[in-house]
């Protein structure tokens, strides 16, 4: 358990967010393009960090916007909250 | 030779007030090279060490793991055993699993005190009785023993589950698996442990991986913090860190990290002696022989190593135990702990050789893998070992990812992930 600082509501707890996952990965532009190879890399392969890690997140009970974090998750502690379409902080 | 565990055993070491006891395990640094190296000294990388030397001659090999044996997710978990999945790939995986735990403690010459109490899944609303109707037949079709039970039937196999139809979610109906129960979770690692130990396997603790050597598509062997150690072959099994020790080798595996939470009772008298589960509002619960409450609660939805979890998956599950098990609700709950576990996107395990020559995974067993410890090891040893998967888990590997051909057992497989 912990808080996040919703860039749109201010801190409020953990359990009121859902989280979406790791960020940044585009969506492909041509999918129709793709092997196999990319399709599963795009739609399963994920690169898990323990340590400093972008990720997406929603206010689920609250704005319900969508938003990125940067966290470290060998301890939970968030290092950044930056708005959807932002470039991630650099560490 | 190791002096074999007995009743005479027993008595002579009592005659010495149990001071001269045999190691089970010697504790050995490591040599320069092996044959192969299993990464992980949980249940899962101790059974492949063992049935590796013992049915596949390979005695030049070593574990190696990071903090104690059984000290993992191995010592965490919940200890329930079952096979009652849906799918066949499934249902072979597990039911080889569980054909070898019923024989395990003669052949480990250990009592991991493995416990044929049963396991029974309840049903809440109509969607679960149909799905729980088609598993059973499922199981039944695959070999695997099932019934379905209804209300009354559930009230009389577990008098004391609440089955009024008037609360939040009533019970409906259940599906039982007579063969299926407990294990003594630490004990199938230490017996694993000593029988891998006797044929010559070094069981190497305290040395954690920090690097695993390539050499163009070939492994080379692995840094440690003991050092290099050289080696062809390299069986990964480290649960909730597959993917860090992927990412050592270059790899990127479908998995996910999350905290999975359980919580343990004040010990009282035996009141529940069988183990049972529910899906749709996630509470399972068993008694341990020392008479604790053993209770299981979900994972969190977030990607974490911390190995803690988040209250409110505690206070949902003991919501949902209260109101199926009244009478506990004046019982107090001693620990809750977290580990670490990986998921697939199938929720089923990969057994797997990888696009690297000489480098296993056997990984993403999730929030169920101590009941396939036996038959996780036996086939990720013949995989190791033969650079082939065995057929029982030709379908769990890396590559279904890519070919779409998944096994997919959310919510198919009697337990919420």
């Amino acid at each position: 358990m912990f808080l996040i600082n919703c860039p749109f509501c201010g801190e409020r707890e953990q359990s009121e967010f859902k989280a979406g996952g790791e960020a940044h990965i585009e969506r492909p532009k041509q999918p129709t393009e793709l092997s196999d190879d990319e399709w599963a890399e795009f739609l399963f392969m994920r690169k898990n960090i323990k340590g400093v890690q972008f990720e997406r997140w929603n206010h689920a009970h609250g704005c319900r916007k969508w938003f990125n974090i940067a966290r470290d998750t060998s301890n939970d502690q968030i290092k950044a909250v930056y708005k959807m379409g932002e470039k991630p902080p650099v560490k | 030779m190791k002096n074999k565990y007995s009743i005479f055993s027993l008595i002579k070491n009592a005659f010495s007030n149990h001071e001269n006891w045999e190691k089970a395990w010697k504790d050995p640094e490591p040599k320069k090279e092996y044959d192969a190296i299993i990464v992980g000294g949980g249940g899962h990388g101790l059974a492949t060490a063992y049935y590796l030397a013992k049915k596949h001659n390979m005695k030049n090999i070593a574990v190696v793991e990071k903090g104690w044996i059984g000290g993992g997710n191995t010592g965490r978990n919940t200890t329930i055993i079952r096979s009652n999945y849906l799918w066949d790939a499934s249902a072979g995986l597990y039911d080889h699993a569980l054909k070898i735990w019923e024989g395990l403690s003669q052949e480990l010459n250990y009592n991991i005190m493995f416990s044929q109490r049963g396991v029974m899944n309840l049903a809440h609303n109509l969607q679960d009785v149909r799905d729980l109707k088609r598993r059973t037949h499922a199981n039944r079709l695959n070999g695997i023993d099932a019934v379905y039970l209804n209300t009354e039937e559930v009230k009389k196999f577990c008098p004391i589950i609440n089955t009024s139809q008037d609360i939040r979610y009533p019970v409906l109906g259940g599906t039982l698996q007579r063969r299926a129960g407990t294990a003594r979770h630490d004990a199938v690692a230490w017996g694993y442990a000593r029988g891998a130990d006797e044929m010559g396997v070094d069981i190497i603790q305290n040395c954690e991986v920090k690097g695993i050597k390539r050499n163009g598509d070939t492994v080379e062997g692995i840094e440690t913090t003991k050092g290099f150690i050289k080696t062809k072959k390299i069986g990964v099994v480290a649960a909730g860190h597959s993917s860090v020790l992927a990412n050592m080798a270059g790899l990127k595996l479908p998995l996910e990290s999350k905290p999975l939470q359980a919580l343990v009772s004040e010990p009282v008298k035996p009141i529940i002696d069988t183990v049972v589960m529910s899906n749709a509002v996630h509470a399972y619960v068993s008694q341990s022989d020392k008479g604790e409450l053993v209770i299981g609660a979900g994972t969190d939805d977030y990607i974490s190593y911390s190995q803690k979890g988040s209250h409110d998956i505690v206070e949902g599950t003991l919501n949902a135990i209260l109101e199926l098990y009244p009478i506990f609700s004046r019982m107090r709950m001693l620990r809750q702990w977290g580990g670490i576990v990986d998921i697939c996107p199938d929720a089923s395990p990969i057994i797997s050789k990888t696009s690297v020559k000489g480098l296993y995974f056997n990984c993403g067993w999730g929030t169920g893998g101590f009941k396939a410890t036996p038959g996780s090891g036996d086939l990720f040893a013949h995989t190791i070992a033969n650079d082939e998967p065995h057929k029982l888990n030709a379908a769990f590997n890396l590559n279904r990812f890519v070919s779409g051909d998944l096994v997919d057992e959310h919510g198919a497989a009697a337990v919420a992930h």
